[in-house]
């Protein structure tokens, strides 16, 4: 039962009304509604940080972009500086939901939800992006991709510590980057499996990538060997496609009812993962 | 329980309300103000019947804490009719056929009234995506994509 709703104006007052009994931080709020109502969650007090103009917006500061965690989807999926700089995650937070959902969900709590298959955490991996996590103890930096402590569960805990932000390095012009998602239909549908991949090339080779894969683990899963079978060769065909084969081949997709069987999730993934090496080479080429 | 005061704008007048701190902003717009063309439909952030416009965005009063709406500008399907004659996208909807059992209609139109207060020439493409999450289970959609067409088109005119 939500007895209070705070709406604090500064990261120190949200962090001093967490304290106050069992209170939860909430930003969009369209997971935590959700889970408050069905008795998933529960909490005394709600903190919105909506109020807190710090944690609003992007910016991209001494080569890295900053994303509050006030920062919706759609205002990731609209920006020119994701678009242009970070398109994997331009494509990930525009995929999410609906319109509706889009604008009041955000990119962090995409990360604090802590679902495998939440398209802005898949990219943010894929981007190599890293978390600003504040407590009473003071700022820290995590990647993203270590914050995951089991199926939908975050080791940020939101009733004491707050992600303040995501940061990443912005693409430079030999890098690039793609997302991939299929799903029921076009919109407004959870992803069956998706793909985010980062790519950097040096000399006509591959320098390095990062190809994530979602919702085949308990967490975005990099496919580490992929990445190391692809570093410093040339992106011809057939190694792109091998390194699909052993990418997909790490993946352990479940059957689902909602997401498809297992045997077939595993065997489009290849293609899959072979589209999003292929797109995010060819944008590092444009 | 400590109640809470809630101070919007909503269709342009300035209300206050004491809330109950875990109230949605569907609730509050329907129970407390009595507009019930805010639809409740599934509850969930799914279907966009509840759909309204905060601060300029199409967003699903169900699942907006009513709190988030303090000092907020909120436009309900109620708001649109000046007393004097329909919204053009009101009038479209009828004369298009975009109207069947009706329960989807209000959020519909907010939500095409969210995209054409940004854009009058929206594509066919910018008008799917504005209402992909508005579901209506009567019309097959055609005739509200039409329907937003032509009120585009009135607007446009009328600017």
């Amino acid at each position: 039962m939500i007895n209070d709703y705070v709406l604090p104006k500064t990261v120190e007052d949200a962090l001093a009304a967490l304290k106050q009994g069992n209170a939860k931080l909430i930003a969009g709020g369209t997971d935590l509604m959700l889970d408050l109502k069905s008795c998933k969650a529960a909490a005394d007090t709600l903190v919105d940080i909506n109020g807190i103009k710090e944690l609003k917006g992007i910016k991209e500061s001494d080569g890295n972009i900053i994303i509050g965690a006030g920062t919706t989807h759609q205002e990731v999926a609209e920006s020119f500086l994701i678009q242009e700089k970070a398109v994997v995650l331009a494509k990930a937070s525009g995929s999410v939901g609906s319109l509706q959902i889009r604008n009041t969900a955000t990119v962090v709590g995409n990360i604090v939800n802590a679902q495998p298959a939440a398209d802005a955490a898949v990219a943010l991996v894929a981007l190599g992006a890293e978390a600003e996590i504040v407590d009473k103890e003071g700022t820290i930096y995590q990647p993203v991709e270590n914050l995951y402590a089991g199926l939908a569960k975050c080791k940020v805990d939101s009733s004491c510590q707050i992600i303040t932000a995501v940061r990443f390095p912005a693409l430079f012009s030999n890098q690039g980057s793609a997302y991939v998602r299929l799903a029921k239909r076009g919109a407004l549908a959870l992803p069956m499996l998706c793909v985010a991949v980062a790519a950097s090339l040096k000399d006509g080779k591959i320098e390095w990538v990062r190809i994530v894969m979602a919702p085949v683990s308990t967490k975005p899963l990099r496919a580490l060997e992929a990445e190391e079978l692809l570093k410093d060769k040339e992106p011809s065909e057939e190694v792109i496609l091998e390194a699909s084969k052993k990418a997909a081949a790490m993946a352990d997709p479940r059957d689902s009812k909602l997401r498809g069987s297992r045997a077939y999730r595993s065997s489009v993934l290849v293609n899959l993962v072979k589209r999003g090496i292929t797109e995010a080479i060819k944008n590092a080429r444009q | 329980m400590n109640k809470k005061t809630l101070t919007m704008v909503v269709n342009g007048k300035t209300v206050e309300k004491m809330v109950e701190p875990g109230d949605t902003l569907l609730d509050v717009l329907r129970e407390e103000l009595g507009l019930k063309g805010v639809k409740k439909g599934c509850g969930k952030g799914e279907c966009g019947a509840c759909t309204i416009i905060m601060n300029g965005k199409a967003v699903n009063s169900c699942i907006v804490p009513a709190m988030q709406a303090v000092g907020a500008e909120i436009q309900t399907i109620e708001g649109l009719s000046n007393g004097n004659g329909l919204h053009p996208l009101q009038q479209t909807f009828i004369d298009c056929g975009a109207i069947q059992c009706g329960f989807c209609t209000p959020g519909m139109i907010m939500s095409s009234k969210a995209l054409l207060d940004k854009n009058l020439k929206p594509t066919k493409e910018e008008i799917k995506q504005a209402l992909a999450g508005n579901v209506c289970r009567c019309t097959g959609f055609v005739k509200i994509e039409e329907a937003v067409e032509k009120a585009a088109e009135i607007l446009k005119n009328g600017k």
